[in-house]
């Protein structure tokens, strides 16, 4: 026993001496990820020491009061009438309009929270409750909810996907970057949100994809999608990948009814209460759309709200003509993906899939807000180590686009640690092979490059320090907006490009193969 | 593949700028924790900048505009005045005597905990200079230890005190000694005296280690080196006090400096030898009585100072401060008379942090917070054998975990619970990673272990018996029986007995570590004797 783990540090040695990281790694995986989730789960903590959204400011308050009422109101009404406007469940102060799960999800930490502290859920008079046990408890509904499911989800991602297929230091650094994804700890632990769950369950279902577990990853994904709406910027991959992969074998059409009846079976067990009258679903199903709300919201950088810089769509078009616009735009963006994937399924192509198909719903899709880049983030991280610069940089502009927003929440330093906490992360000492090696990109570029990330350092300063004239009151956010639009694209078409790359090399090894 | 075999055998790992990545990282959490709880000492410090900077030098050591009064020698004061140039530049308000008083903006808050978070560049910089020799894995391992020591973290940047800055200046001093060079270790070691006299206790120890050095090298030579130091001492000393002496304030000075009226014990009992010599004096008295025994229950607590003539004590003699300095000099002596007859520079760091565990022990009005004397010099030589690394393991979680009761509101609490945590994790494999490659060499090339740098013969030994690190079965009984201790008194005691008692949980807390310190006092006595 002695001798073989001795063989296996002799063979590591060569590479891994040098590294600072060494002593992380030279045991197996898991004892890495624990030392990796603590930490991840110590700043997350420390993060949620800071104000959330709307802290004690009357009367809307923010995001956090809204999962308060929530819980309030499924803790207190029975589950018909959670998305029934009545006297005692005003829709229009925070109204419910996520999908059940999200309100079953509410209800389990209601209970909690009345365990311990009844006076924060208990109908009507909680209404802006705000108390120092409270937030405590609050800030630990979002954490456990981590612990539950993004956690083991992304240990599960990390041994199917990646072991064996890396050095240690490697995968130690890729579960670095996606436990620390400074954006999402940002959302969910500073501004308040439970991104964490339906992000946990989506890498769970990408996992169980990447394991040959189709039903499995469809249950994983319906749930996902019940809990936020927005998981369904993922659900063009999984669509195509799986179709794609069902038209491969024998028997298509009972492959794909069998997973048609896993999502269906979810979706009924989760909907069980409103599905026995139409009138219930149908009203269930408005609150989870509202068009009402716009095209975009606040200053995000999308295709929409950037270019009504100089076309003005909320006046050229009404907002059904926006609705099927807005949805033409996006099905034609993640169509290449699509086809790629339906063309010839693989594991490193469908989480490209995912990152595609996101960010066409970002840069498209309708009523986007800017917490919605969390979502091509994920598979980003997810990908870090195949394209660690896209990934960089993404982030970074990604961190950009939320900045206003930080501001509004007064996280300004939470935002600036985990920014240089990201930072030092992805530089570690000996945390990735080819950070060390001495690149030579062309000149240009690197100007390019660094004059951009000047740029970005600038705006954030010139955001926090200066007024911006009266006649344009947004005017910054415009231009954070612009600059955060322009490297998205870029970004999309990189990876489009790079996805059906992946189909040529693909190709080209299966003649290679033929060859041999 | 080639490119791996060409690589120089001097590698990155080990350089200022892998240092640098520890250092920012643990800032970035240092960074996200100010807005946690601050303790009283938040206001101490920020009183001192306002009466270092709105009052002459002749009255700092008298005034009394707040109960926070300066008690810490001059260089900590001339540090605080230096800060108030910048927080009067940031918020007036903050160096203001009357106003600023338990003032607790933002401004103030931000100002003075990224002042402690800047000066732990001293810790950092002395850390780096102290591991130069050792090779990039020991040096990586030593400076995530330190790093990652929940310790810091707790009493610097939550509590709120300056002890990374402070520690930084000593383990300045040691790497000054460890390269040999005497004068300048003594002078900064001068220096830090003058900064916080509580270090004092290893005075000792350098006086008779430096002796003994200067009396080496033939006598007119180390004679005249022992009055070089004795002038640099005075030098740096006069630096400090001539200006209160000028000023006729020097006995209020000392005055504050030692304030005598304080007890055997702090309010929340320091895991030492006392909380020992208390709980016999109760069980004796409660024997006593039930044997029909008429015993007096005391008059006097022996947190609270020494009240006329009562003893705190109902059937032990009582203790007075000259008890304790004698028995902390007659414990540190083992280490002055290995120091006396063989002062090599590769002990003193070890014999420093053996003075600082015996005024730990057997001191008086100890402070819990003084354990990180210890145990952040110890992290020095924890990598130098797999014992010491065994020990290190087990002091560290224990100190640690005594720091616990500081932070007693409920947000702080995971913070302290995962800080501790992740430390242990950290250390677990640390030790492990660096055993096993121990083991891989001392298995693959037996000849080179006459030049194996380990300094006691049994450690080689055990190196080579088994290569892995593993805590033996009553060190893992003792660590889950902290796990017990902390669930009783967090959960269980509220849960059964309700408000009955308040007392009994930290009273177990304290006992419950002081074993564990004990255990760590005796087994580096035994270290420091089996020395050759």
């Amino acid at each position: 026993m002695g001798k073989s783990t001795g063989k296996k540090v002799m063979k590591n040695e060569d590479g891994d001496d040098c590294d600072g990281w060494w002593w992380l790694v030279h045991k197996n995986i898991g004892a890495s990820f624990l030392c990796i989730a603590v930490f991840a789960f110590l700043v997350r903590v420390a993060v949620s020491f800071h104000p959330y959204s709307g802290a004690g400011n009357p009367p809307k308050y923010g995001d956090y009061e809204a999962q308060r009422h929530w819980m309030e109101i499924t803790l207190n009404l029975p589950a018909k009438e959670w998305y029934h406007n009545s006297t005692t469940n005003d829709l229009n102060y925070w109204g419910l309009d996520y999908p059940p799960l999200t309100a079953y999800q509410s209800y389990v930490h209601g209970l909690f929270l009345r365990i311990f502290h009844p006076e924060s859920v208990s109908l009507f008079t909680s209404r802006g409750h705000e108390s120092y046990f409270g937030k405590l408890l609050m800030r630990w509904t979002v954490l456990s909810s981590d612990i539950l499911f993004l956690f083991p989800a992304v240990f599960c991602f990390v041994v199917v996907y990646y072991t064996g297929r890396g050095r240690r230091s490697d995968i130690a650094w890729l579960i670095a970057m996606i436990l620390l994804n400074p954006c999402l700890i940002l959302i969910d632990h500073g501004h308040f949100q439970y991104n964490c769950i339906s992000l946990g369950l989506t890498i769970g279902a990408v996992a169980a994809i990447l394991s040959d577990k189709e039903l499995v990853a469809c249950v994983l994904f319906s749930l996902a999608l019940n809990h936020k709406q927005m998981s369904a910027y993922f659900a063009p991959a999984f669509f195509s990948h799986l179709l794609g992969k069902c038209l491969r074998r024998r028997n298509p059409i009972l492959e794909v009814s069998k997973l048609g009846l896993a999502v269906v079976g979810t979706f009924a067990i989760v909907w069980w209460p409103y599905i026995h009258s139409m009138d219930a679903f149908l009203g269930v199903l408005s609150r989870l759309a509202p068009f009402e709300r716009g095209l975009y919201e606040d200053y995000v950088a999308n295709f929409w709200c950037t270019t009504s810089v100089l076309i003005k769509w909320k006046r050229l078009f009404t907002i059904k003509s926006m609705k099927l616009l807005s949805f033409w735009a996006t099905i034609l963006t993640c169509l290449p993906s699509m086809i790629q994937q339906i063309w010839s399924p693989s594991n490193l192509g469908f989480l490209y899939g995912l990152l595609n198909s996101s960010f066409s719903f970002y840069l498209f899709s309708f009523q986007v807000h800017e917490k919605s880049i969390l979502l091509p983030l994920l598979p980003a991280s997810l990908l870090a180590l195949e394209e660690p610069f896209h990934f960089r940089w993404l982030t970074h502009y990604a961190l950009l686009s939320m900045f206003p927003l930080m501001c509004r929440d007064k996280l300004i330093l939470p935002y600036m640690a985990l920014f240089a906490l990201f930072y030092l992360l992805y530089y570690a000492p000996g945390g990735r092979e080819d950070t060390r090696k001495m690149q030579s990109p062309s000149s240009l570029r690197s100007f390019m490059l660094s004059f951009l990330v000047l740029c970005s350092l600038f705006l954030h300063l010139v955001y926090i320090t200066l007024h911006p004239p009266d006649k344009y009151p947004f005017l910054f956010e415009a231009v954070i907006m612009l600059l955060c639009f322009s490297q998205f694209i870029l970004l999309t078409v990189y990876t489009n490009a790079k996805q059906w790359m992946l189909l040529k090399h693909s190709t080209l090894m299966d003649k290679d193969k033929k060859l041999v | 593949m080639e490119e791996k075999l060409q690589r120089p055998h001097k590698n990155p790992g080990g350089t200022l700028q892998s240092m640098a990545w520890y250092a920012l990282v643990a800032a970035c959490i240092k960074l996200l924790l100010i807005p946690s709880y601050h303790s009283t000492d938040f206001e101490v410090h920020r009183n001192w900048l306002a009466l270092t900077h709105s009052l002459p030098l002749s009255q700092w050591y008298s005034d009394e505009t707040s109960p926070w009064t300066l008690d810490y020698p001059p260089f900590f004061a001339y540090f605080e005045r230096f800060l108030s140039i910048f927080a009067n530049l940031i918020d007036p308000t903050i160096v203001n005597l009357r106003q600023g008083l338990n003032y607790n903006s933002n401004t103030v808050i931000y100002f003075q905990r990224m002042t402690v978070i800047v000066s732990d560049l001293c810790l950092f910089f002395a850390l780096y200079r102290l591991t130069a020799k050792l090779d990039s894995g020991k040096r990586n391992l030593i400076w995530v230890l330190v790093a990652s020591s929940p310790g810091l973290f707790i009493v610097d940047h939550v509590h709120f005190q300056y002890n990374g800055f402070l520690l930084g200046i000593l383990l300045l001093s040691l790497s000054f000694l460890e390269e040999g060079r005497d004068l300048m270790g003594g002078f900064v070691f001068a220096v830090l005296l003058c900064f916080k006299h509580l270090f004092a206790v290893a005075a000792p120890v350098y006086f008779v280690y430096l002796l003994s050095r200067f009396s080496r090298g033939g006598f007119l030579k180390g004679f005249g080196r022992a009055l070089v130091m004795g002038a640099v001492v005075a030098l740096v000393f006069a630096a400090a006090f001539g200006p209160f002496v000028y000023y006729g304030q020097i006995q209020q000075v000392i005055h504050r400096m030692f304030p005598f009226g304080r007890g055997l014990c702090h309010a929340y009992w320091a895991p030492n030898f006392w909380v020992f010599y208390i709980i016999l004096d109760k069980g004796l008295a409660f024997l006593l009585r039930k044997l029909g025994f008429n015993i007096q229950a005391p008059a006097a607590s022996f947190t609270g100072g020494l009240v006329g003539d009562s003893s705190p004590f109902s059937i032990l003699p009582s203790i007075t401060p000259l008890t304790t300095f004698i028995m902390v000099l007659l414990a540190i002596s083992p280490a002055l008379i290995k120091a006396w007859r063989n002062p090599r520079p590769g002990m003193i760091t070890r014999w420093v942090a053996y003075a600082y565990t015996c005024g730990f022990i057997f001191g008086w009005h100890v402070h819990e917070k003084a354990s990180l004397h210890f145990v952040i010099p110890l992290a020095i030589v924890a990598m130098q054998s797999l014992e010491d690394a065994k020990h290190y393991f087990l002091l560290s979680i224990v100190s640690s975990y005594s720091l616990f009761p500081l932070l007693f509101e409920a947000q702080e609490y995971p913070i302290k619970v995962l800080l501790l945590l992740l430390h242990s994790i950290v250390m677990w494999l640390a030790f492990s990673a660096h055993s096993t490659k121990n083991g891989v060499i001392n298995a693959t090339a037996p000849a080179n272990k006459g030049s194996d740098k380990l300094e006691v013969k049994g450690s080689s030994r055990a190196a080579t018996k088994k290569g892995d690190f593993v805590i033996g079965w009553i060190g893992k009984i003792y660590l889950l029986g902290l796990l017990v201790v902390e669930i009783w008194g967090q959960f269980l005691h509220p849960y059964l007995l309700g408000s009955r008692f308040p007392f009994v949980p930290l009273m177990l807390i304290s006992v419950y570590c002081a074993f564990g310190i004990m255990y760590s006092w005796i087994w580096q006595l035994k270290r420091i004797i089996g020395s050759s």
